[in-house]
């Protein structure tokens, strides 16, 4: 259906005005074309930019030191933020008042609209910090305008030690995001050199690493992770340990990526088009770098795409445990580990649901946006 | 209360069925009308994107999401004498579920995915019995084998309880219409059913939709690109074009008295390539005596499954000559294509080729570097234009690519490029521009510039006209003679089509199961064969001409034990 012909034929391709730009386009605009259809993936991508921005600007962001304990606020809820104030713009938070309950052995706290701290945008820090580690800054985005001791601005809530969940949520989402990244790009280096030479080299080097391939995917995770997470000095400073974290996740990680490569390599083989290069004397590594690695690059993106959600739960998984990443770094699992009692849970639900709403939805857009990016990753099938 | 004449048995009036598109409504099926008649053969005709499919499915409701039908009536004649309208039934509702094998059943062109390969032959059969009248059990197995005998199935006993893929596309497509004759349909459609199939198994499922035709009084709608089977069998036609009809009449009509210019140029198309082409038949004789170009002996190539796919093959080019290599599929023509580029390496023969300075080099056991060399002599174009082309590269690097790897460079390359393009009637302005935005023929005419791009001696030339439909395919046969005269070429070319070969080639040599059983000049194949198989070859292919018809008289090649079934089926099963 998609080839019309004429007769007598036309001199020109069988192409109308909305497609002459069609014609001209390369293999990434048909990409997004195609990608562009996909809302979900869409939306789900905007949510992704935004959620890497606060996490390159969590410093920025965060509206007090996500470390900054307080013993006053111990479990304090969060406070909710109303714009509004006697009629007129005024975003306030009451102020909280606490007593202590006697027979519970409890801090309680109410809010006191009577009252009101004034909340405002780009206020000066308490201290002054560096933002991406190299620009002074005085600002934050938000803070309260004047604070005064026994004030506070707990916007989801507070910890055990009176500390900022909102602010831990965003120091968070640096580590955790970001051991995705680098987790992912260990894997493609793996997984791209040793399912290129899989399907490329074919034989005893296949069959070896094809068994290998499966020897790995069998052994359970979660032990082999703690056989390895505890060969980690204790003594090791928290980012060398968040480093040989990353490692020992990604060795996982590269497996189904190898088999991806190796399969698109053994399929695209024998296709016409690659048959007509060699034919036109083209050497085995000018194929596979103009040939063979153009046509899989878009599905290679997707499948990375999809492989960040994993290893950002495997980092959580690691944390929450503890045996990946231990206080004093901020990460959502480690976040997650103060939610482990039920006592804890049932006081302060907030230390559980706002980490793990973090990780949720940076998981579910991350795999809706792989998806669309899969779908995409073919653009020559409906295109014509 | 609607009425219809007392023979007509569906009748289409204008019908309307589109898809919705990026770029707005695409209308595939745009006003049709016709009548059906019983026991009477409808063929809708048409080139690939003519509608001629979902007309078809439209009748049964089937139409491919989102396409939907927009307008028209479809009136099917019950047996109980009351006329409905399909095209106002629920497609998913219990009234059209009633009608569709029941009383309109259809066969479908691939008969490789149109049958379920986990269920065994008499249980798919026997599903259609059992939905539509509850047989079941013994009655059901009796009737199912009576129907495996109706479609001339070997040993129906055993064959019922084998699965589809034991057997091969002939055997399967006739499963297929025993499928569609289980419940005495009174109306048969037929999708294109010989499409994918050989030439001579084509004449005998022709011949069995016939034969079953006439013992149960069915109308048949058989829709076709293929004008030389409308000839054969047709009692009606009707010719569509981008979804429009453009004539429609009796089969005689049609041929010898076309009223409309698209059918006139599609059925000179057809005519044209009945005949020798007219450049050729001016053309002096290749002295016979000239030495070849390239000399192939005792070539024989054997996969690793067993499978002796060329064997002891030996032929030979002289410069400026064009050899055909007739066969049908399996016959290892394609194989043998590619072992003359050392794109397979043949174990055993000589594939000697004359260099233009005078000495000759064995190809079978040339080094990397000559080989490097002879892969500029010699170059192909293959069969799918799609595949060919690389989908990431504009035509302009495609074409540009033999040249920059022959150490052409920057402005010369460029002219060059142009220079090609305008050489196989394509605007070198066109360079920019993806493989995706041209047609069929278009993507051929740039494999055919990538091929003569370094100027080669010879061209091995793979079914290149097969993917193509007819209109364009003595354009493309012609293009490649003009070439061949312009730049002294010479061709081998490998089809399954004697129209195309008769239409170009010097000389032919026929391909059965890995030998060429014949060799010789391209008139003296055609008009007086010496081995049979070449004869049954040429009597199954369908005669575009209503007035001779030929294809129920054809001459059948069965010495060497017919391939019935792809695995020869054992006597008693075993497991073991």
């Amino acid at each position: 259906m998609t080839d019309i012909t004429h007769l007598p034929p036309a001199t020109e391709p069988s192409l109308d005005l909305h497609n002459r730009d069609i014609a001209v386009a390369g293999q990434w605009r048909l990409f997004w074309l195609k990608f562009k259809k996909h809302r979900i993936a869409l939306l789900s991508l905007v949510v992704i930019v935004l959620m890497y921005l606060v996490a390159a600007f969590a410093d920025f962001i965060a509206p007090v030191d996500p470390n900054a304990t307080n013993a006053r606020f111990t479990y304090a809820p969060p406070q909710g933020l109303s714009l509004l104030h006697d009629g007129a713009f005024h975003p306030h938070v009451d102020q909280l008042k606490m007593t202590l309950n006697t027979e519970s052995m409890r801090r309680e706290f109410t809010p006191d609209p009577a009252k009101p701290l004034s909340v405002g945008f780009l206020v000066p820090a308490q201290q002054p910090y560096t933002l991406l580690g190299f620009i002074p800054m005085q600002t934050k985005l938000f803070g309260l305008v004047d604070p005064k001791p026994g004030d506070s601005l707990y916007v989801f809530g507070a910890d055990r030690l009176g500390r900022d969940i909102f602010s831990r949520v965003v120091h968070g989402a640096k580590i955790s995001l970001s051991i995705g990244l680098v987790g992912v790009f260990m894997s493609l280096i793996l997984g791209v050199t040793i399912g290129g030479i899989s399907g490329f080299f074919g034989g005893w080097a296949d069959i070896v690493i094809q068994r290998f391939i499966e020897l790995l995917r069998s052994i359970p995770t979660i032990p082999l992770w703690m056989g390895l997470a505890a060969a980690i000095p204790v003594g090791w400073p928290p980012l060398r340990t968040y480093f040989v974290i990353t490692l020992i996740v990604s060795l996982i990680g590269w497996t189904s990526l190898a088999r991806e490569v190796r399969g698109k390599f053994l399929s695209l083989r024998n296709e016409d088009f690659v048959i007509a290069a060699r034919l036109d004397g083209m050497s085995e590594i000018g194929i596979i770098f103009h040939h063979l690695v153009p046509s899989f690059m878009s599905h290679i993106i997707a499948t990375l795409t999809l492989a960040i959600p994993s290893m950002i739960l495997a980092e959580t998984a690691l944390s929450f445990l503890g045996i990946g990443l231990q206080p004093p770094i901020i990460s959502w699992g480690v976040l997650l580990q103060e939610a482990q009692n039920i006592r804890a849970v049932a006081q302060a639900p907030w230390l559980l649901f706002t980490p793990a709403a973090a990780i949720v939805i940076a998981v579910l857009s991350l795999n809706f946006l792989g998806d669309g990016l899969r779908d995409a990753a073919d653009p020559y099938e409906s295109v014509s | 209360m609607m009425r219809m004449e007392d023979d007509v048995i569906l009748k289409v009036e204008d019908l309307a069925t589109s898809f919705p598109t990026r770029t707005g409504l695409f209308n595939a099926v745009d006003g049709v009308s016709f009548a059906l008649k019983r026991g009477k053969t409808l063929c809708v005709v048409g080139e690939s994107g003519s509608g001629k499919s979902v007309t078809a499915r439209s009748i049964l409701q089937i139409v491919d999401k989102p396409g939907r039908i927009d307008g028209g009536s479809i009136l099917l004649a019950r047996p109980d004498g009351s006329i409905t309208d399909l095209a106002s039934l629920d497609p998913r509702g219990r009234d059209i579920r009633t009608v569709r094998g029941k009383e309109i059943a259809m066969i479908f062109q691939e008969p490789m995915s149109s049958l379920s390969p986990v269920h065994r032959i008499g249980t798919q059969i026997g599903e259609t019995l059992r939905i539509h009248f509850g047989i079941r059990g013994q009655a059901q197995r009796e009737r199912v084998l009576e129907l495996l005998r109706q479609v001339e199935i070997p040993r129906p006993e055993t064959a019922i309880d084998r699965y589809t893929f034991e057997f091969s596309g002939g055997m399967r497509q006739r499963v297929m219409i025993a499928m569609a004759l289980a419940c005495n349909p009174q109306v048969l459609i037929a999708d294109e059913p010989t499409t994918a199939l050989d030439v001579t198994t084509q004449a005998e499922i022709l011949s069995l939709i016939k034969k079953l035709q006439t013992a149960h009084g069915m109308a048949v709608l058989f829709i076709t690109h293929d004008m030389g089977v409308v000839a054969e069998i047709a009692d009606d036609v009707l010719v569509m074009y981008r979804g429009k009809v453009m004539e429609q009449g009796p089969v005689e009509q049609i041929f010898h008295a076309p009223a409309n210019a698209y059918t006139r140029g599609l059925i000179g198309s057809v005519v044209k390539l009945e005949t020798k082409a007219e450049v050729r038949l001016k053309r002096a004789p290749i002295p016979e005596d000239a030495p070849p170009l390239l000399d192939v002996k005792n070539l024989s190539l054997t996969f690793p499954s067993g499978l002796k796919a060329v064997n002891d093959v030996s032929l030979f080019v002289r410069p400026g000559e064009t050899l055909g290599i007739v066969g049908e599929s399996g016959s290892g023509k394609t194989t043998m294509g590619r072992c003359l580029l050392r794109i397979y390496d043949p174990e055993v023969g000589t594939m000697v080729f004359r260099r233009p300075d005078g000495h000759s080099v064995d190809i079978r056991t040339a080094d990397r570097g000559d080989l490097k060399d002879i892969r500029r002599e010699v170059r192909m174009i293959f069969q799918d234009p799609v595949n060919s082309l690389s989908p990431r590269k504009t035509v302009g690097q495609i074409i540009a690519e033999p040249l920059k790897l022959a150490g052409m460079k920057g402005r010369e390359r460029e002219d060059r490029v142009a220079e090609l393009m305008q050489q196989v009637g394509l605007e070198p302005a066109w360079r920019e521009r993806y493989p995706h935005a041209f047609s069929g023929g278009q993507r051929q005419r740039i494999g055919i510039a990538r091929a003569i791009a370094v100027k080669p001696r010879l061209i091995v030339a793979d079914e290149a006209t097969s993917a193509l439909d007819v209109s364009l395919r003595s354009q493309m046969l012609d293009l490649m003679m003009k070439l061949q005269d312009e730049l002294g070429l010479s061709y081998i070319f490998i089809s399954h089509d004697m129209s195309v070969i008769r239409y170009m080639c010097d000389r032919v040599a026929v391909m059965y199961r890995g030998r060429i059983v014949e060799v010789g000049d391209t008139d003296q194949v055609v008009h007086n064969p010496t081995h049979d198989y070449t004869r049954a070859l040429l009597s199954a292919i369908p005669h575009p001409d209503p007035r001779d018809r030929r294809i129920h008289k054809r001459f059948r090649y069965d010495a060497a034990a017919p391939v019935a079934l792809t695995h020869p089926l054992p006597e008693t099963l075993d497991l073991s």
